[in-house]
């Protein structure tokens, strides 16, 4: 299980994130938890309201989205999960209306998006989509200061912003901004159509399986880095997958879709994974939905048992999560195992008693605010 | 032989850098000079070697040649102009109408136009309206529409439909996504369309003789009517290497005009 191990790292248990913002004033940082809702406020992001919106097809029986309805926090990543076909992706497009809405209303920071004219909205609407869609007769560079052109922004400062956002996304300027797309390996041009999108650091970013074409590995570090970015910049993101690790390992929120993008479910990756509203949404999760649930919990989150208790080689970083811990007990077979500090002094000791107990109590805590599983039908 | 590796050196020694350029000489793109320059100078040293009537001394001197292939030259590159100015805009039109009765008809027409024999097209024309060098590139035109409106619906209908997209979502306008994204992806492809139009029109523009508009045709047709078969053969030999020619040359400015990157 080393894949969740690094993801999680970066990000730990959502409730704790904001915590986690290194760099920003703790004015930045300010914790809502006047609602289940856990989110950074004050971000660079917008905020989003769905409200009845549906898309019907002429000549189709069956609407491609019905009746939906949702409140996206500034600075929220909110995951769309669902099978292919369940209008997923086609609730996001109509956000940046990409495809109109039928009928219903969407809100950018109370501004009515079907009022305003769709191509300035773009412009101020990132848009990532699979298949990344870079033109293949502009460099890397060209590519990347498109919507700042549009904009109308100087040469100095659009030449200064390709070569910041291509160091955000970890491309030596000097190598790459000269470059055309196809000298460019799927993980790097990914990476380009990120910072493509980011290019007039727009508030709100719609992404469509961003990193569904590219390998496990170049996945999971294009996952790493850009919770990384996400915890800098704090844009409000509507991301959608049919992956719902990947939804567990990125979201602040989950929306769990069945068709005509019904939500059976609207709530944090520990909430859907503890307490899964219905059968559909639990035979979303699949197996092992306590596994995936350990690796949302850090060890730092659990009473640790004595340190003299730790026997054996084996030992687990304090800003690991759980499903490391387990995972390390499960190698060692010695029953317990040493959790050490950064120092690498042993500070305490977990056995899988202990860790069931972690996971008892975090079934028992979303129970006591029952507003945390928000289903709409 | 000696022009073109010299030219080579040159070239490679200026820009040793850049791949595309040092190879711009290849075997194969430095073939259809060498071809035409040997062939056109076979035809000189046979027709000086042979005696030229008085008939033949009409044809076969440089003011007569150089008049008839200037005659040519011009119809033939009118002609492909005014495809290129009518027919890219028709083909944009076409691939983006919603009404297929519009497209259909477009298309029809341009079928029609090259489907038609040219020789009878021309001469109905003269016919119903007059002769010369206007209904000649009319003619030429009609016939030589059909390769850059295709081209042009082709190389407009297969770009990634994830480049357009995603350009639209980046709030390009459909007028932005068309002249900053569609066209120039297109333009290798239409470029295509132009060379083989090109290369039709200088076979076609042999026909304008029988319509008193000049061109190469007036010495091949002479040649046949007074049975002076040396004339009838440095006319069609020199319309054969201008094509060749042409073709060549478009093909190095395709490659010159195709975008980098693509």
């Amino acid at each position: 299980m080393p894949d969740m191990t690094e993801p999680t790292d970066s990000r730990a248990f959502p409730d704790t994130r904001p915590n986690k913002l290194i760099g920003q004033t703790s004015t930045d940082a300010t914790i809502s938890t006047t609602t289940t809702i856990t989110t950074v406020r004050n971000t660079s992001g917008a905020h989003i309201q769905l409200a009845d919106v549906s898309k019907i097809y002429p000549q189709q029986a069956v609407p491609a989205v019905e009746n939906f309805s949702m409140d996206v926090q500034p600075g929220e990543l909110v995951m769309f999960v669902g099978p292919s076909g369940c209008g997923k992706t086609t609730t996001m497009k109509m956000i940046n209306r990409i495809i109109e809405p039928s009928s219903g209303s969407i809100q950018i920071d109370g501004r009515d998006v079907l009022s305003l004219d769709p191509n300035e909205l773009r412009r101020h609407i990132g848009y990532v989509i699979q298949q990344i869609g870079l033109f293949p007769h502009m460099t890397i560079a060209e590519n990347i200061s498109v919507v700042p052109k549009l904009l109308g922004w100087s040469k100095a400062k659009i030449s200064a912003r390709v070569d910041e956002l291509l160091s955000v996304v970890q491309l030596d300027p000097s190598t790459f901004a000269g470059r055309y797309p196809k000298q460019l390996s799927g993980g790097q041009q990914q990476r380009v159509g990120v910072a493509r999108a980011l290019a007039a650091d727009p508030p709100v970013m719609l992404m469509d399986e961003p990193f569904g074409a590219t390998d496990p590995i170049t996945r999971e570090k294009l996952q790493q880095e850009f919770l990384r970015l996400q915890d800098t910049i704090g844009k409000t993101i509507i991301f959608v997958t049919h992956d719902f690790d990947e939804a567990v390992r990125l979201g602040d929120r989950i929306a769990v879709l069945s068709d005509r993008s019904h939500i059976e479910q609207f709530d944090t990756p520990a909430a859907i994974l503890s307490r899964p509203a219905n059968d559909y949404v639990a035979s979303f999760i699949g197996h092992g939905a306590a596994i995936k649930r350990l690796g949302l919990l850090p060890i730092t989150g659990v009473t640790l048992g004595a340190a003299a208790a730790a026997s054996g080689p084996v030992t687990v970083p304090l800003s690991d999560t759980l499903r490391d811990a387990l995972d390390a007990l499960v190698v060692s077979g010695q029953g317990v195992v040493g959790v050490a500090d950064a120092d690498g002094r042993i500070v305490g000791s977990l056995t899988v008693d202990s860790i069931s107990t972690a996971l008892g109590a975090e079934v028992v805590a979303p129970a006591a605010g029952s507003g945390a599983t928000k289903t709409e039908r | 032989m000696v022009f073109t590796s010299a030219a080579a050196d040159t070239i490679s020694l200026e820009r040793p850098s850049q791949r595309t350029r040092s190879r711009f000489w290849s075997p194969r793109r430095a073939a259809t000079p060498i071809v035409i320059v040997l062939v056109l100078g076979a035809l000189y040293l046979w027709i000086s070697s042979i005696e030229l009537d008085s008939i033949m001394q009409r044809t076969l001197n440089w003011d007569y040649i150089l008049l008839r292939t200037r005659e040519h030259l011009i119809l033939t590159f009118s002609a492909s102009f005014l495809v290129a100015i009518l027919a890219i805009p028709a083909g944009i039109i076409a691939s983006r109408t919603r009404s297929r009765l519009l497209r259909g008809t477009i298309l029809t027409v341009a079928n029609i136009g090259q489907a038609t024999p040219a020789i009878g097209f021309i001469i109905l024309l003269a016919i119903i309206w007059q002769i010369g060098f206007t209904t000649a590139l009319i003619a030429l035109v009609v016939y030589s529409f059909l390769p850059v409106l295709r081209n042009t619906m082709v190389g407009l209908s297969q770009i990634d439909p994830n480049v357009t997209e995603s350009a639209r979502g980046m709030g390009m306008t459909p007028t932005q996504v068309l002249l900053r994204i569609e066209l120039p992806l297109a333009v290798p492809v239409i470029l295509a369309g132009l060379r083989t139009s090109l290369v039709f029109a200088v076979g076609v523009a042999t026909v304008a003789t029988f319509i008193n508009a000049g061109g190469l045709g007036d010495m091949i047709v002479n040649g046949l009517k007074l049975q002076r078969f040396p004339v009838l053969i440095a006319g069609a030999v020199i319309v054969s290497c201008i094509a060749l020619l042409i073709d060549w040359i478009a093909g190095v400015v395709e490659d010159i005009l195709r975008p980098r990157g693509i």
